[in-house]
């Protein structure tokens, strides 16, 4: 199953901050996590990543630094802000109305 | 990680997609950079999983996405990369602003160190307008030179052994400046001015490679480095010429003469503080005048080729020979410098894959004119040379015109067969960059042998 482009694009910021809330990540791991979270069923092309973590690191909700990788190359390692978990909780409440609202109708949906 | 046999390949491919991300211009060096870890990343997991470097790079390309949408959601995200701009902003949160503060007060050090170098012998009673020009000749790259070098080994991270090597080559530069007894009209002397700044900006190209300068291929970014901070130089020169004349009239206006001023002090001290200012300007905003070399290059080219062309047709139709003077050889070694110059700035430029176009036709239409001029040239000089015998000037001069020569005559014979599509563009790169240590070499030639054996004449 394959998600429409818009939701992808809306789910893609709480997603980035949720994931930065477990820990300091870096671009790959997300995207790896994302997928693995997903069972599969989220894949993002893997470019599309970046602009969305420079979107949030201008707005401050997440902060970069550049490190190592294992191998010694060069890594950007992104770490969410108070700011960023601030917004994270709003977002979690925004879809949780969504999900509540859709859960509702569909479970009466069944019933009927 | 790849296996060692297919990584070489491998490595190409990802240079050659690292090459097509940086012309999107809304994608900047430290994004490729990000892209390209995450691209290897991929690539190793893939490898892992069993496929070959191939299969591994094309699948994480793929996932990569197309690099139009890329670019446009990069442009859309960073709207302001579609105009560069000049100011030194640090880039936000690419770097910790703390790093480029660090970086400008370095350079802005090492500038005022070497503006202030320049003035150091006049402590030792050698005045610059007062009879030591020569010695200021002499030693002027040796003013400021080790200061650039010494940025780049500090930007590069160069360890203590190179760094040793780069230290001792200055060193040994200084004695061969200093320690031969050169009259005040010695021709081995000016000679020894001339050359020496080749050799030091060899060694300023060892600190600019991170001392890696046996991996040809990032000599052509230091190519692209020289060309670039000519031009910077240029521009700030210019400024400086202006500053000066304000600096002059002004002070005139209230009856005082300024001229110890300009002479003395904001003349040498900028001259040597702009070098230092100008490889900065390169290394911080290398997107913003990036091809502003090639494209001197594109311009010039088909003039220099109409010139040259107009001036055999001029020399046939009259049947006037070259009058052989003192200064002919040297004309016509410029001459082939620049046209040396135009071949190589036209290479580092070019899409290696591109297929042949009008442009090479006429660069090459340049190389020969240019061979055609200089052979004529030294028909005539060899003609006469038992007349004039040997002099240090003129050994310097016939030997760098051979030099050139020999570059051009291959790098004819090279673009003919690119032309004709016998081989690619990338070797008439590689014969550049592979032929660049030979000018040093002939330098320090002229700089250690020509004063012992011409006896500092």
């Amino acid at each position: 199953m394959e998600l429409g482009k818009d939701l992808v694009a809306a789910s893609a910021t709480p997603l980035v901050l949720a994931i930065l809330a477990e820990g300091d990540s870096y671009g790959y791991a997300i995207i790896k996590r994302v997928t693995e979270l997903s069972g599969g069923h989220l894949e993002w092309t893997d470019g599309m990543l970046y602009p969305v973590l420079h979107r949030l690191e201008r707005n401050g909700l997440v902060a970069a630094k550049w490190g190592a990788s294992e191998s010694g190359r060069k890594r950007k390692y992104y770490r969410i802000t108070k700011e960023g978990r601030a917004q994270l909780a709003f977002q979690r409440q925004q879809w949780h109305v969504v999900d509540s609202t859709l859960r509702g109708l569909w479970m009466n949906a069944c019933e009927i | 990680m790849t296996t060692s046999l297919d990584s070489a390949p491998l490595e190409e491919q990802i240079a050659q997609w690292r090459l097509y991300l940086r012309r999107r211009r809304a994608i900047h060096g430290p994004d490729v950079e990000e892209l390209e870890g995450h691209l290897r990343d991929q690539i190793a997991v893939l490898s892992q999983a069993g496929l070959t470097g191939d299969e591994a790079f094309l699948v994480a390309v793929k996932r990569m996405g197309s690099l139009d949408a890329l670019s446009r959601e990069f442009a859309r995200e960073h709207s302001e990369r579609l105009w560069k701009q000049l100011v030194l902003a640090p880039d936000a949160g690419d770097e910790p602003s703390k790093t480029t503060l660090t970086e400008t007060l370095a350079v802005l050090s090492l500038a005022v160190a070497a503006a202030l170098t320049i003035k150091l012998p006049a402590l030792f009673g050698f005045r610059l307008g007062g009879g030591d020009e020569p010695f200021y000749a002499r030693n002027g790259s040796l003013f400021v030179l080790p200061y650039l070098t010494a940025y780049f080994a500090w930007k590069r991270g160069l360890g203590v052994a190179t760094c040793a090597w780069l230290v001792l080559s200055f060193a040994a530069a200084a004695v061969f400046a200093n320690v031969f007894p050169f009259g005040p009209h010695s021709d081995t002397g000016a000679l020894t001015a001339l050359h020496l700044p080749i050799i030091l900006w060899l060694v300023v190209g060892i600190a600019y490679l991170g001392g890696r300068w046996f991996a040809s291929g990032r000599r052509m970014d230091f190519v692209r480095f020289s060309g670039e901070l000519f031009i910077y130089y240029a521009l700030i020169a210019f400024g400086g010429a202006v500053l000066t004349a304000l600096t002059m009239m002004m002070f005139k206006a209230i009856d005082i003469n300024a001229q110890w001023l300009a002479e003395g002090w904001l003349v040498p001290c900028g001259a040597m503080g702009a070098v230092i200012v100008g490889a900065w300007l390169v290394e911080a905003k290398q997107s913003v005048i990036e091809n502003m070399a090639p494209v001197l290059t594109r311009l010039f080219t088909p003039l220099f080729t109409v010139v040259l062309l107009a001036f055999l047709a001029t020399m046939v139709w009259t049947g006037s020979p070259i009058d052989v003077k003192r200064e002919v050889l040297i004309v016509f070694d410029l001459l082939l410098v620049l046209v040396v110059g135009l071949v190589l700035y036209a290479a580092s430029a070019r899409d290696p894959q591109a297929r042949p176009d009008f442009f090479d036709a006429l660069q090459l239409l340049l190389v020969v004119s240019a061979l055609v001029v200089d052979a004529m040239a030294l028909w005539a000089i060899a003609a006469r040379i038992s007349e004039f015998g040997f002099t240090p000037n003129r050994v310097a001069a016939l030997g760098e015109n051979l030099i050139l020569l020999v570059n051009l005559m291959w790098s004819a014979w090279l673009y003919a067969r690119f032309l004709r599509g016998r081989c690619s563009f990338a070797v008439l790169e590689q014969w550049q960059i592979a032929y660049l240590p030979v000018y040093p070499i002939w330098a320090t030639v002229v700089v250690v042998l020509f004063p012992l054996v011409f006896h500092y004449r």
